[in-house]
């Protein structure tokens, strides 16, 4: 059955520099099953493509239910460089939680 | 030593609700309000302002602040940490000192923390062997050396301690990180020593989660934020902090918003790195060792926090001018608006194209469609998209190029597609690129100095 990311989790997103930072949080423990399994750093890359240009990083912290994903090459040079409307990537979190995942 | 301190986050960012530290100091008692008023572009514009009139380069709002929070502050004995100060903050402190003479108020010791702003000393510290790499593509700080706008060295908690030490009512600091502002007043009020980097990395992940307002307190939240309450009346977060490195996020009683388990979490995950590897001045924070427990009526207890010795050096912030850009924007209706914002792009860009122009970057969103999600975002039957707006943005190193792009787009009205509305405010004016040279510095090369002025 195909589901959307959303349903198991939230997060938050920000620029560090030319890449996004997108923490993504599980609202419970299964789901951060899910959401080990499922975000792969290939599967967020192949996720962005067209929007992270660099290498992506993925970090874990089980305490927090929650991954930690860094986009590099991602916000058209970033700060005031950028002429990206979302220059600052705060809208990427939401973007990563459009993937639809199968259960 | 106290047993207990509560710190109060008073700004987010300078443009932050204006009345949030007022609320802050009078809505309950805290012991402590700290305001981060420092975004990198800040220190760039505050350059400018300070080169343009010696007064200016601090962050204006708080002269204005402190005459409604400094007789609530007196009464209270709530003291005030702020890296207001941008590029001036001594300035910034007479500016305070003035407000509290006009008050009549008699006794005010201010702490500055001064020593931060290295733009003069580039050429000195290149000489002692630091050539201030860029930290990203490793390059010499010499191609940008002439170009520059401002450099910072960013300070961590210790100088303010020393403010706090010296008595001051009120510390204000140019580039601090914004983690310091919270940790000075626990290492000072707990004694902690400064080698414990367990309660080093306590206090700087409370100075991580207060740093950006209310976003740790229901503001910006994207689980179930339709049942945050009262947004409008939303309590910045407080730091209930414990000798022992534990502390309580909260907020005043009677006020709007969330402290919960998912709102502190979405913070803690703001624009971080390597979670184990979190640096600041201070410590080496390990953001996977931090454990939540939600107690209930927005209060979350942090704690189990561990880090590691501080690095050797400081990050320096360089900003420096590099082009220009402009943006302008028109928007189309049904029918057909994607359709027809798509076309006045293309119509736009020939002309660009037949000018002659140079640009390093010519890019075209549809606000609407896929200006926040790009290639993500679904293409709707255009029959049920009601209008969309298109945005051009430019940037190149040639002035006359942005200046010209700005007088092709109000044409598009009578020679582009129908139905578009919405160019107003004339002519969308070249702004001056500012980019940034993150680099480090050894620690030995600066020095903090902290002075003291009073009534």
């Amino acid at each position: 059955m195909k589901k959307q990311l959303l349903e198991f989790a939230h997060g938050r997103s920000g620029d560090k520099g030319d890449a996004a930072n997108i923490g993504i949080i599980a609202y419970d423990d299964k789901g951060f099953e899910i959401i080990k399994k499922q975000l792969t750093v290939s599967r967020v890359k192949r996720h962005f493509e067209g929007i992270c240009f660099g290498e992506v990083e993925r970090y874990e912290l089980p305490n927090l239910r929650a991954l930690n994903f860094l986009l590099h090459n991602t916000l058209g040079g970033g700060g005031t460089v950028s002429l990206k409307h979302d220059a600052q990537g705060k809208t990427l979190a939401a973007a990563l939680l459009r993937m639809e995942i199968e259960i | 030593m106290k047993d207990k301190i509560k710190i109060a986050s008073g700004q987010g960012f300078w443009g932050d609700l204006i009345d949030a530290p007022y609320d802050q100091v009078k809505k309950g008692n805290v012991d402590y309000l700290v305001m981060d008023y420092l975004a990198e572009v800040t220190m760039s514009i505050l350059q400018k302002q300070k080169n343009k009139n010696p007064k200016l380069g601090y962050a204006k709002d708080i002269p204005e602040l402190m005459k409604r929070i400094l007789p609530i502050c007196k009464e209270k004995g709530t003291k005030i940490i702020t890296n207001g100060g941008g590029v001036n903050p001594i300035t910034c402190a007479e500016a305070v000192l003035d407000v509290a003479r006009n008050l009549g108020i008699d006794k005010l010791k201010i702490a500055v923390v001064l020593g931060d702003d290295i733009k003069d000393r580039i050429d000195e510290i290149i000489n002692s062997g630091s050539e201030l790499n860029n930290m990203d593509t490793n390059e010499s700080i010499k191609s940008v050396k002439e170009k520059i706008l401002s450099a910072n060295v960013y300070f961590g908690a210790l100088p303010i301690v020393e403010g706090l030490k010296a008595g001051a009512d009120i510390v204000i600091t140019g580039r601090t990180t914004d983690t310091g502002l919270t940790l000075a007043p626990m290492i000072y009020e707990f004694g902690w020593d400064k080698n414990n980097y367990d309660l080093m990395s306590a206090g700087t992940v409370a100075g991580h989660i207060l740093e950006c307002g209310a976003q740790s307190s229901g503001g910006n939240f994207l689980g179930d934020w339709q049942s945050i309450p009262n947004m409008a009346e939303v309590g910045f977060p407080i730091a209930e902090a414990y000798p022992n490195g534990e502390f309580i996020i909260t907020k005043h009683a009677n006020t709007g918003g969330r402290v919960s388990f998912e709102t502190v979490a979405e913070q803690l995950l703001y624009e971080i790195g390597d979670p184990e590897v979190y640096i600041t001045p201070d410590c080496v924070a390990d953001f996977t060792s931090i454990k939540l427990e939600d107690l209930g009526n927005d209060r979350v207890k942090v704690f189990s926090i561990k880090g590691k010795k501080a690095t050797e050096f400081y990050k320096v912030s360089c900003s420096y001018a590099s082009g220009y850009s402009a943006s302008a924007s028109l928007t189309y209706s049904w029918p057909q608006a994607l359709t027809k914002a798509k076309a006045a792009d293309k119509i736009l860009r020939k002309r660009l194209e037949n000018l002659n122009l140079t640009f390093d970057e010519i890019r075209t969103e549809f606000i609407g469609y896929n200006s926040c999600h790009g290639p993500l975002s679904k293409e709707n039957n255009e029959k049920d998209i009601n209008e969309i707006m298109l945005r051009v943005a430019v940037r190149s190193q040639d002035y006359y190029s942005i200046e010209r792009f700005g007088k092709e787009i109000a044409p598009l009205i009578l020679t582009g597609p129908p139905s578009v509305t919405g160019f107003a405010g004339g002519r969308p004016k070249p702004s001056e690129v500012v980019a940034y040279w993150p680099a480090l510095i050894p620690k030995k090369l600066v020095q903090p100095e902290v002075k003291l002025i009073e009534l």
